[in-house]
């Protein structure tokens, strides 16, 4: 009884200190924000803006030159071609590696959800050494995949494989904390509603992970286009043939072309400025809708 | 055309647990049946395992006779309804209830123009007409319910299953929900399976109820049947409260301490026994012969009526009764007590 009463008069007294507790909090709030923007500001905004500073130093026709200078373009298509092959296969086995986890019980089933955080956890330089080790002229299928004519290492095909590698768990990652929470009753109910498997899927499916799977492909195309570790192992760097946008930034970097690297990588740099604006942008123009996907009932 | 619905001696386990144990049960064509339980006790497994979504281990399910077993979902055609609904969200109203139509095969799928008369007609028989541009998150709970129920009927199921169709709704909106399903059924007729673990949502709206308990039924029967003649002493205590007084009996009559209180019973027993006795069932009297002698131990508000506690010497727990008078007896008076009706379960 006694302490009931205690409990009770130590909760009035709370209640007539809030005021009081609400200044600490917001000093303590207010400290927490300037040292997050000031955080955010030092690390973050002032080195891009010094990579667009360095990148027009030498003047715009200069900045012109370097990104299209034949070199620079091949490396651009390069890019180019190696999102758009790994970013659809990754979205395939992203969105099948999710559907597995989030829908079916099976043995093993927690080993492949640490698989598909593999990537995230080992160095990339280790992904690139590992299909070196694979295909690699000296590689355990190297000879045999030489002597039938097909060339993975040093070429697009292995800068396609480490990419694909480093970027798979950015598609699953999204989609399977929110398929997880979704559940599979929509799908039931489109099943017996009549619809064949194919149908639910794309009618049903699809759609409730729409925003997540459209997340998960700009971050997994942003670090594609912008892997250097992996890429920079298994490509060789033959310039113009094999060097990706980060590659030749390295390249030129190296040879002391400080502002024609600058210039490049501004390029890599609006990449991700793009990147953000578009998550910004689609989270504010389907904000409702997102919303209401992502309500469970 | 409504069809007649046999489940025969279904099995199924999950992960080793039971979960359904042998459980069959028939439903006459448009016949209305609520599945009643307490949760685990199987219910939802059992209206899942009918429509298909979940495989039995053993046992079959036949639609007019035929067994479903071999049947896609697709061709089982069954209509059925979620607890919370699982409307597609990122379509309106009218593409919910169009969408098993649009997803037959093509030979079989109506032209435009006829699914949209459908949906129309299908939108005034939930009371919903001019909603069907709306999108679910637009809707109210009970809305959402009909435009489930609309687009379970679209396909013109065999079978209507329906999952606690009540579950996720405030009470006032239950009971409208409530008559509005039973005039429903009366329109259209279609054999129907209900899962509740509300006994009066199953009593007041069923033809009949089957009662589970631990993956087994327990009895079916219409709502007086369950009520009046419960089977088990689990339909007794899981349809009201009931009093249970341990008893001997013989020759028709039960003995309390040897004294007889209930006389009259049909059951053709003899030996040591439970006696279920409803609150309403036990009257104040007269000290009698056939009476159960106590002493109040408390007074509450029940409803309407008040509850009494009597503790009653050698019973294990105090027998409680309901009475209508303004004027009760105080706690501690001496009262005598006659019970009108009882179950007798032997132990």
């Amino acid at each position: 009884m006694s302490s009931a009463s205690s409990l009770g008069a130590t909760s009035r007294r709370a209640a007539a200190r809030t005021p009081s507790a609400l200044r600490e909090s917001s000093l303590v709030s207010g400290t927490l924000i300037v040292l997050a923007l000031g955080f955010l500001l030092l690390f973050l905004f002032l080195p891009l803006i010094a990579v667009f500073v360095e990148a027009f130093r030498r003047g715009f026709a200069a900045y012109f030159e370097a990104i299209t200078e034949p070199d620079a373009l091949a490396a651009m298509r390069l890019t180019l071609l190696i999102a758009a092959i790994a970013v659809p296969l990754n979205v395939v086995l992203g969105v099948a590696g999710a559907w597995a986890v989030a829908r079916f019980e099976f043995r093993g089933k927690s080993v492949l959800v640490s698989l598909i955080d593999l990537p995230f956890s080992v160095s990339p330089v280790i992904a690139g050494l590992v299909y070196v080790l694979l295909f690699g002229a000296q590689g355990y299928f190297g000879p045999w995949l030489r002597a039938n004519g097909v060339e993975i290492i040093f070429a697009v095909p292995g800068i396609v494989l480490a990419t694909m590698f480093v970027t798979f768990p950015f598609v699953a990652r999204e989609l399977i904390p929110h398929m997880e929470t979704l559940g599979s009753t929509d799908e039931e109910a489109a099943l017996t509603l009549g619809a064949s498997p194919w149908r639910t899927f794309f009618m049903v499916t699809l759609p409730n992970v729409k925003w997540s799977l459209l997340y998960g492909v700009l971050l997994c195309n942003a670090r594609a286009m912008g892997e250097f570790g992996a890429v920079a192992v298994v490509s060789g760097r033959i310039r113009g043939v094999t060097t990706t946008m980060p590659l030749h930034v390295e390249i030129l970097y190296n040879e002391y072309m400080g502002a024609a690297a600058f210039a490049v990588a501004s390029l890599l740099a609006l990449l991700a400025l793009v990147t953000l604006a578009a998550k910004a942008l689609l989270e504010w123009r389907y904000a409702e809708e997102i919303a209401a996907t992502r309500h469970t009932s | 055309m409504p069809v007649s619905l046999s489940i025969e001696n279904l099995d199924k386990r999950f992960n080793g647990v039971p979960a359904l144990r042998g459980v069959s049960l028939d439903v006459a064509p448009a016949e209305l049946v609520a599945l009643l339980g307490p949760s685990g006790s199987g219910k939802t497994t059992l209206l899942r395992a009918i429509a298909g979504l979940e495989e039995p281990e053993a046992g079959r399910v036949l639609f007019d006779g035929v067994d479903s077993g071999t049947l896609s979902l697709r061709d089982r055609r069954i209509g059925f309804v979620f607890q919370h609904y699982a409307l597609f969200r990122h379509l309106t109203v009218f593409e919910n209830i169009a969408f098993g139509l649009r997803a037959r095969p093509r030979a079989q799928r109506p032209a435009e123009a006829e699914i949209r008369s459908r949906v129309l007609a299908l939108l005034e028989l939930v009371q919903l007409e001019g909603y069907d541009r709306r999108f679910p998150s637009q809707l109210s709970g009970g809305q959402r319910q009909r435009v489930a129920l609309a687009r379970a009927l679209a396909i013109e199921p065999r079978v209507l299953l329906l999952d606690e169709p009540f579950g996720a709704l405030d009470a006032k909106v239950r009971k409208d929900l409530r008559r509005w399903l039973r005039e429903l059924h009366a329109r259209t007729g279609n054999t129907t399976l209900f899962v509740t673990h509300d006994q009066e949502e199953a009593l007041e709206l069923a033809d009949r109820v089957a009662i589970l308990n631990g993956g087994r039924i327990e009895q079916v029967g219409t709502p007086d049947d369950v009520l009046d003649h419960p089977a088990t002493p689990f339909v007794c205590e899981f349809l009201g409260e009931a009093n249970r007084i341990p008893v001997t009996v013989s020759g028709g009559s039960a003995y309390f301490a040897d004294r007889p209180i209930l006389r009259g019973l049909t059951q053709n027993q003899s030996g040591c026994a439970s006696l279920f006795v409803r609150p309403q069932h036990v009257h104040l009297a007269e000290d009698g012969p056939a009476t159960l002698p106590g002493r109040v131990a408390a007074v509450r508000r029940h409803g309407a009526h008040r509850r009494l506690e009597v503790a009653v010497n050698g019973a294990p727990k105090p027998v409680e009764l309901d009475i209508a008078s303004q004027e009760p007896p105080a706690p501690g008076e001496t009262v005598a007590l006659r019970i009108a009706r009882g179950h007798v379960f032997s132990v």
